[in-house]
């Protein structure tokens, strides 16, 4: 562990300052890798599904047409809507490849039990959201999430499963007719796809918030895998 | 926890760890514009090859009731150039050509002569809007039989007056709700509409609802797939 170039640290030293650290290693590789295909493609996914709204901004009839709101040129990604559905439509299989692996791998290796939200987690979920948005008191850490954390996690894959449930329906209405009956027809699987969109963006806006809050030694181990010295450790 | 080993952490494995994540510059190709477009052209290629795949020659697709129709005045009129073309709809025919035995000119009347179906079914746009309508024509399978259509052709190629042109994959051709279409609420179809004779394929996106038909070809291979296909939208897009 010699390094050349910064004075040298007896080993003794370094043996003793990092007996005090403790790391663990919270995300495994499959996690991790899901999780940032996934950024990248949820990205994507929203980006040119907002400029594809863009070439009808309304959830009402075509005559007349009253636009529910003007989404900006700055947040919508592909350029026009043919090139937006290029993009919605190549980017849609990385988003469910990556999906469907990520919850098979949770499910065959185990790791669901880190980030899936079971009945005893119930009387955590308060605690935490009094402490988060109401400044009481922070309840002890004692696993990797917490059980707003598992919440909001579960709540997303549920989400994550929605928005493609819906956007079949959106892409082949005939085809899946049943599914769509269930969504109340193409009009209305519209509406579902485009709120599944807000529920996610919120997920996504929340989750960063937390992010930041928690610091680079959090930021990383998403990265790693490993995090020093967490909470739950004694 | 039992999946978290409480043990220390080789500084070697930070690199080691950052690695395992390289796969993820394989999603970085679409950041290099040449590569881009190929990406993004395999990519629709594939979704377009799914939805062949989904597509059942048997299943209808759903039909309303007369309560459920739009009125004929809010079926919003597309056109990428005009609206009107000026068919002369006196000296009209449907030109017919390609793998068939008896090519020529066709009048309305011969196509008419087929029996008709009216259907209330759902027409979706490309942008994001529907409308139900009324249809009535006669089966496009049905006319491919009358024109002596070679059975394993693979597409339909149409030409509009009005310049517009589209390709139809034979399957969806000849599926029973596919219409040579020229009546919308019973009445004969409208000029902004399509008069005479356009196309109403139920399982089909929108543009490939060709209004002013000019002539059909039945071929193995279409010169090209269709006036939006042809600038970058989906070549199958079925619904």
């Amino acid at each position: 562990m010699a390094s050349s170039n910064c004075t040298p640290i007896p080993i003794a030293a370094v043996e003793a300052a990092e007996s005090h650290i403790r790391t663990a290693h919270e995300h495994p590789w499959a996690v991790r890798l899901c999780h940032w295909l996934n950024a990248v493609s949820l990205f994507v996914m929203a980006g040119s599904g907002l400029q594809i709204f863009r070439a009808f901004p309304s959830f009402g009839s075509k005559i007349p047409q009253r636009d529910l709101l003007h989404v900006p040129k700055s947040l919508a990604l592909g350029g026009w809507l043919g090139g937006a559905l290029q993009w919605h439509m190549t980017f849609a299989w990385i988003y469910v490849a990556t999906g469907a692996f990520y919850v098979a791998y949770q499910i065959f290796s185990g790791n669901y039990r880190q980030s899936l939200i079971v009945p005893r987690d119930r009387a955590g979920v308060w605690p935490m959201i009094r402490h988060y948005f109401f400044f009481g008191r922070k309840p002890a850490q004692t696993e990797v999430y917490n059980p707003l954390q598992k919440m909001a996690y579960t709540s997303a894959i549920v989400l994550g499963l929605l928005s493609v449930l819906t956007g079949i329906v959106l892409y082949n209405p005939v085809q899946f007719s049943l599914l769509a009956s269930l969504m109340g027809g193409f009009h209305w699987a519209r509406v579902w796809h485009f709120c599944v969109l807000c529920a996610l963006l919120l997920f996504v806006l929340g989750h960063l918030i937390m992010v930041i809050l928690h610091g680079w030694n959090n930021f990383t181990s998403m990265l790693t895998g490993w995090k020093r010295n967490p909470e739950y450790m004694p | 926890m039992p999946d978290l080993a409480n043990r220390q952490k080789p500084r070697s494995l930070n690199r080691r760890e950052l690695l395992k994540l390289s796969p993820l510059l394989v999603v970085g190709a679409f950041a290099i514009p040449k590569v881009r477009a190929p990406l993004l052209a395999a990519g629709v290629n594939f979704t377009d090859w799914a939805s062949a795949k989904w597509f059942r020659r048997d299943h209808l697709a759903p039909t309303f009731a007369d309560s459920e129709l739009a009125p004929m005045e809010k079926f919003y009129v597309n056109t990428y150039d005009v609206d009107d073309p000026e068919v002369d709809l006196k000296k009209w025919t449907l030109t017919v050509s390609g793998d068939v035995r008896r090519p020529g000119e066709y009048t309305l009347a011969q196509i008419q002569s087929l029996s008709k179906l009216t259907q209330n079914t759902r027409h979706i746009c490309v942008e994001g809007w529907d409308v139900i309508g009324r249809f009535g024509g006669a089966r496009i399978s049905d006319f491919l039989q009358f024109v002596g259509a070679k059975p394993d052709a693979k597409f339909l190629y149409v030409e509009c007056a009005d310049d517009y042109y589209e390709s139809l994959d034979m399957a969806s051709a000849l599926h029973p709700q596919s219409l040579l279409c020229y009546e919308m609420y019973d009445q004969p179809l409208t000029r902004e509409h399509g008069a005479p004779l356009r196309l109403r394929v139920p399982t089909k996106i929108g543009y490939k609802q060709a209004k002013y038909l000019t002539s059909l070809r039945v071929t193995d291979v279409v010169p090209k797939t269709g006036y939006w296909e042809d600038q970058g939208y989906p070549a199958y897009y079925g619904l």
